[in-house]
């Protein structure tokens, strides 16, 4: 069944390339991704899956094709498009001199979010206690992954832009992350993903883009994902209280 | 599975974009010209001026120096500037002003160094030493050291959008700094009140037959000036062409990459799309 | 962009602060130039204190060049410029804050050259007021000129080597009139009339933080 007017899609790129010096890392991506949609983007190693994400967050701009996302064009305009997506790339950028807590507080100041859901973010993300003061030299890859998925979750951006989020995270890490991106599905946010672990990630998602070349060679729908959702969700500002970590109902 | 089939027609690749024949003759007689004024300049200079009273043989620079001067720090130095900064506005970027911009600095090295090493030896009969620190030779000196760090900054491999924009920033900020140099280093000889015991002055009186080849001397090095653009802008031309050929063949490898089977490295992925060809 | 400045700036300061590079690296290195000038320039403590204006000035500039590059550096690890463009801040607040970071850095390494040009080359200082003006708008300059050109060196590989060669022609201006005011300040120096140059550096420090304020967005995405 249709929906009666299609909203305008979050992401959609048309014969996109993109340049990196001479090697085009994209080179003429078609791809449209509704709002409040969930797409695993899959390919081999260097395929493209993460300027892909890059593009759409603005990073890099695309010398050939048109990109638009949330409607806007990351180029024009910037800074209204970077306050509305959440990229999770493969740094986490943060400052080794300044602690987990400063890390996260100066990052969502500065993404212009509201500073009162650091707490209940970081806690969500097993950042607690000792940890908190701990400075970012000493934390581990997996704990610097989490610092910034932190970011993100009090962030709550409309778009999330996940690069192989998976990677680096500890079997709790890895279920809390599953919960968040089946929550936010469920908000009505858009997230793409790209990862290999086509199975994890194939269970959230609706649909699969294959990348391959700089191109999209592919695409198959995937099962409807586990937390249900309504088809035409209208995009969701920051989810209400964020749950503490304990158990959450969720169905497996 | 919906699959991919078709790669898409390859970008043809571009033959190497050749100027009008009304433009080579353009540049050509440009050439001749400014040969010519140069060959005038030489003659007029060595032979038909008489030499200066005070000065002797030795004011015969006067039809270099002051010449080269002009194109270094004014012509040269001004075209970059302009040419950056219309690089920099949006409505009239275009990579013609960013090539004309590189071809104006790097001539204008060319000419600096001339000036410099004229004045040099000019100075060292009339002042005694190889460099004094006038005004006008300092500010030459600070124009040279900025003109290479331009150059450095293109030398540094780059995109060339990344690289035209990087260097039209730097050539701007250069070109707001020459005018207050220029003030702090004329306060700076003229406010400085220990005794100066050199008074450079390079401005011998200039009258009758000296006066035409000065003019000459200034019409020949601009037309050089212009020559040696065009064809240094034209080397760019080359270069950039050179560069989009291989980004198209890039282009066609990256696309080829999806259709050929991907190596097998053990990894668990989705199975590449079949029946491509 | 004036909220961005400040959350920047001392995110900065408080890098710093943790970090204590400034302090403990910058400001000897600073020390050791003047002790270097003075071997150079002979054991005749007139001869020094006649050239103490300038090469306080020169000593500046060379921890300018090091402080912009520690600035820079901050941000290339973890890919945190990248962090900073995704975050979405306000570019021109953000070059704000990091010249304001610099400059706040490049004041105290001024007291601490300032005490040792005082010490080590027996200059006295007649004007203060001029000093201090001098120290301000010049320290403002190098703030913003530096931190233009760390952006634009930012990106490169070459840029330990390349942000010298850059930056310190463009700060001539400072130097040559940082030196003349200070010449003016302190006893026994050349006898020159300062407000000029104070002017010249009024002039200086307005064109480059409002051409810094315009362009530091662009220079951050060509990077």
């Amino acid at each position: 069944m249709a929906p009666p007017i299609p909203p305008p899609p979050a992401i959609s790129l048309h014969d996109a390339v993109a340049l990196s010096g001479r090697f085009p890392l994209l080179a003429g991506v078609d791809l449209e991704v509704a709002p409040g949609e969930t797409v695993l983007v899959e390919g081999p190693n260097g395929a493209g899956k993460t300027s892909l994400l890059r593009v759409c967050a603005g990073l890099v701009g695309v010398s050939a094709g048109r990109v638009r996302v949330l409607g806007l064009d990351p180029n024009r305009r910037r800074t209204q498009v970077r306050r509305r997506v959440g990229l999770l790339s493969h740094a986490s950028h943060l400052y080794d001199d300044l602690t987990v807590r400063e890390n996260v507080r100066f990052a969502v100041r500065a993404a212009g979010a509201d500073p009162g859901r650091i707490d209940g973010a970081c806690a969500r993300l097993g950042l607690t206690g000792r940890l908190l003061t701990t400075s970012a030299s000493k934390l581990s890859a997996g704990q610097r992954r989490r610092v910034a998925l932190a970011v993100l979750v009090a962030r709550w951006p409309e778009l999330w832009l996940l690069d192989e989020p998976h990677a680096g995270l500890d079997a709790t890490a890895r279920a809390t992350l599953d919960q968040l991106i089946g929550e936010a599905s469920a908000a009505g946010v858009t997230v793409v993903i790209a990862s290999h672990e086509a199975d994890v990630v194939g269970s959230l998602a609706t649909r699969a883009v294959v990348i391959t070349g700089g191109r999209v060679t592919g695409e198959r729908t995937l099962g409807p994902p586990v937390a249900g959702r309504p088809a035409a969700a209208e995009p969701a500002g920051p989810a209400g209280d964020i749950p503490l970590p304990g158990p959450v109902a969720h169905v497996a | 599975m919906t699959t991919i089939t078709d790669v898409g027609t390859p970008t043809p690749v571009t033959a190497c974009p050749v100027p009008s024949p009304r433009a080579r003759w353009t540049v050509r007689i440009i050439g001749i010209s400014a040969a010519v004024g140069v060959a005038l300049t030489v003659w007029l200079g060595l032979w038909v001026t008489p030499p200066d009273q005070t000065q002797g043989d030795l004011v015969r620079l006067v039809y270099i120096h002051p010449g080269v001067a002009w194109v270094a720090l004014y012509l040269a130095f001004g075209l970059a500037a302009v040419a950056s900064l219309l690089y920099l506005w949006p409505r009239t970027r275009s990579m013609f002003w960013d090539r004309l911009a590189a071809a104006s600095v790097e001539v204008g090295v060319v000419f600096n160094i001339c000036t410099l090493i004229s004045g040099s030896i000019w100075g060292k009969p009339t002042w005694g030493v190889y460099w004094a620190w006038d005004a006008r030779l300092t500010l030459t000196a600070i124009l040279l050291v900025l003109f290479l760090g331009y150059m450095a900054l293109r030398r540094v491999p780059a995109d060339p959008e990344k690289r035209a924009r990087r260097s039209a920033f730097v050539a701007l900020f250069a070109a707001v700094d020459i005018p207050i140099d220029h003030f702090s280093v004329l306060w700076w000889k003229t406010l400085h009140q220990g005794a100066t015991v050199l008074n450079p002055d390079l401005s011998p009186t200039i009258h009758g037959s000296m006066a035409w080849t000065l003019l000459i001397s200034f019409v020949a090095l601009t037309l050089a000036f212009v020559w040696m653009l065009l064809v240094r802008y034209r080397i760019g031309v080359i270069e950039d062409w050179l560069a989009a050929n291989e980004l198209d063949v890039a282009l066609l490898e990256r696309q080829s990459e999806g259709v050929a089977p991907a190596p097998d490295l053990g990894l668990e992925r989705p199975p590449v799309p079949e029946g491509a060809r | 962009m004036w909220r961005d400045t400040v959350l920047v700036a001392g995110k900065d300061l408080r890098i710093e602060a943790r970090s204590r590079v400034a302090l403990s690296q910058v400001a000897p290195f600073g020390v050791v130039a003047l002790v270097m000038f003075a071997f150079a320039l002979g054991p005749d403590r007139a001869t020094m204190a006649k050239g103490a204006a300038g090469l306080f000035w020169v000593a500046v500039l060379f921890c300018t060049v090091l402080a912009v590059q520690r600035s820079v550096s901050v941000e290339s690890v973890d890919g945190a410029r990248d962090g900073l463009r995704l975050s979405g801040l306000d570019p021109a607040g953000l070059f704000l804050g990091k010249a304001a970071a610099v400059a706040a850095q490049l004041v105290v390494l001024e007291v601490v050259l300032g005490v040792g040009v005082t010490v080590l080359y027996g200059a006295r200082i007649e004007a203060p007021w001029l000093i201090l003006a001098s120290c301000v708008l010049g320290t403002i300059g190098l703030a913003a000129t530096g931190t233009l050109y760390g952006a634009l060196s930012a990106g490169l590989r070459v840029k330990e080597t390349l942000l010298p060669f850059l930056l310190l022609p463009i700060a001539i201006p400072v130097l040559l009139a940082g030196t003349r005011i200070w010449q003016a300040a302190l006893a026994g120096g050349v006898p020159a009339d300062g407000t000029p140059w104070l002017r010249l550096l009024v002039v200086f420090d307005a064109v480059y933080l409002a051409l810094g304020v315009v362009v530091y967005g662009p220079i951050q995405e060509s990077a």
